[in-house]
């Protein structure tokens, strides 16, 4: 999936994550990380966030990650939602999806 | 499932991590995530997303999931349906429904999904809301448009906006509708639930809906906080006197029938068939809401 404009998704409530994925041409995948829980959980929603745009395809995105304590199944779909709006692509493939 | 408990529905909102995580800690009988009225329209893909990770997810501890999905006459019904189906919970519930089409229609993208994702035909549930004249007029043809359906609801809101009229305290507006609705359930053997009551700060009104729409024999109710929990669940249990006289009941008639004796009277009344009936339903209130156990046939405090 290409990453064409900036997209975001999820809110900065608790237990949630707000999440910003922009284009990143030639520089790959960079995350950077601002969490409540960073010191226990940091590693932990770096290793989501990689495998989940692996699912996805994306090979070059700049994600910004502003975590206020979201499970791991909060970071998917916020992830998922914030790369297809930045991919400008609305309709998920449900049958990919795990 | 048809026949599950459902007294209390819980609305949850669609979008809300920490809520949906959360939902089924208060006991509600049903926790039911919305993906309409509460999502707003820029936050439809989002909200979908986040329910199917949850539902995936989260363990709800034995506490029934329905979906309560955008209608099929938005942009967002079809793509929900999809999604749910994958995402498996218990009930998909169908708001704004006119007509026994609405019903089928949604019977039949539900049996599509689940035939794609290997699951048995049937296994999602069906609820339809019905929020307007004309599903009030269709009631009993949209309680008989597919066995998936395991109850009909009345919404109020739109309802009463769309009979030029406002929700009152005794619910006057809405004697029609629930009757309507409650009678076409029942004549199809299905579920009724009632709509939802927004005053929270209200108990006492609450209250008095909860007993009015149990009399008029809806199953129970929509609820939007954990608070109105308790309220439902202690009006739709039997008091300590309907249970002792509906094990009277259901003692003398065992007695009878095994003497082969005809009519029976149980504290100097006739007890018939539909008595019976109720005494067993009774019974079956009072253990299914926890206050009395089962064990070999005979119901025990």
């Amino acid at each position: 999936m290409k990453i064409i404009k900036t997209g975001s998704a999820g809110t900065l409530e608790s237990s949630d994550v707000l999440i910003t994925v922009r284009s990143n041409n030639g520089r790959g995948v960079q995350i950077t990380l601002s969490s409540t829980v960073e010191k226990q959980f940091g590693k932990q929603i770096r290793l989501v966030v990689l495998e989940t745009l692996k699912q996805l395809d994306v090979t070059e995105a700049a994600v910004d990650i502003q975590d206020k304590g979201a499970l791991d199944c909060a970071i998917q779909a916020r992830l998922i939602a914030a790369v297809h709006r930045a991919a400008g692509i609305e309709k998920i493939n449900w049958e990919e999806m795990r | 499932m048809k026949d599950r408990l459902r007294r209390t529905m819980l609305y949850v909102p669609g979008n809300n991590t920490g809520i949906i995580r959360d939902a089924a800690i208060y006991r509600s009988d049903s926790i039911m995530i919305d993906l309409e009225d509460s999502v707003s329209y820029r936050q439809k893909d989002a909200a979908r997303l986040l329910v199917y990770t949850s539902l995936r997810t989260f363990d709800f501890e034995g506490v029934e999931t329905v979906v309560r999905i955008n209608g099929l006459d938005t942009p967002y019904g079809r793509e929900d349906i999809k999604a749910m189906v994958r995402a498996r919970p218990d009930i998909i519930r169908l708001p704004k429904t006119d007509s026994a089409h609405d019903v089928q229609e949604a019977s039949r993208l539900i049996l599509q999904e689940e035939k794609k994702n290997g699951l048995p035909e049937g296994s999602i549930g069906l609820m339809a809301a019905i929020e307007s004249p004309l599903g009030v007029i269709n009631a009993y043809e949209i309680a008989c448009a597919s066995e998936r359906l395991v109850g009909i609801a009345i919404g109020a809101e739109d309802y009463v906006t769309a009979m030029k009229t406002s929700r009152s305290a005794d619910g006057v507006e809405l004697l029609y509708a629930r009757s309507a609705v409650v009678t076409a359930a029942r004549a199809a053997g299905i579920q009724a639930y009632d709509t939802v009551y927004s005053d929270l700060n209200n108990e006492e009104g609450f209250r008095q809906e909860v007993e009015l729409i149990k009399q008029l024999g809806f199953d129970g109710k929509s609820i939007i906080s954990p608070r109105q929990i308790k309220v439902v669940h202690d009006v739709f249990t039997p008091s300590a006197k309907e249970i002792e006289h509906a094990q009277k009941v259901v003692e003398a008639i065992d007695e009878a029938n095994a003497k082969g004796s005809g009519v029976i009277a149980v504290d100097g009344k006739m007890i018939d068939k539909p008595i019976v009936e109720r005494a067993k339903r009774t019974l079956e209130m009072a253990s299914a809401s926890g206050v009395l156990s089962r064990k070999e046939g005979r119901y025990h405090a």
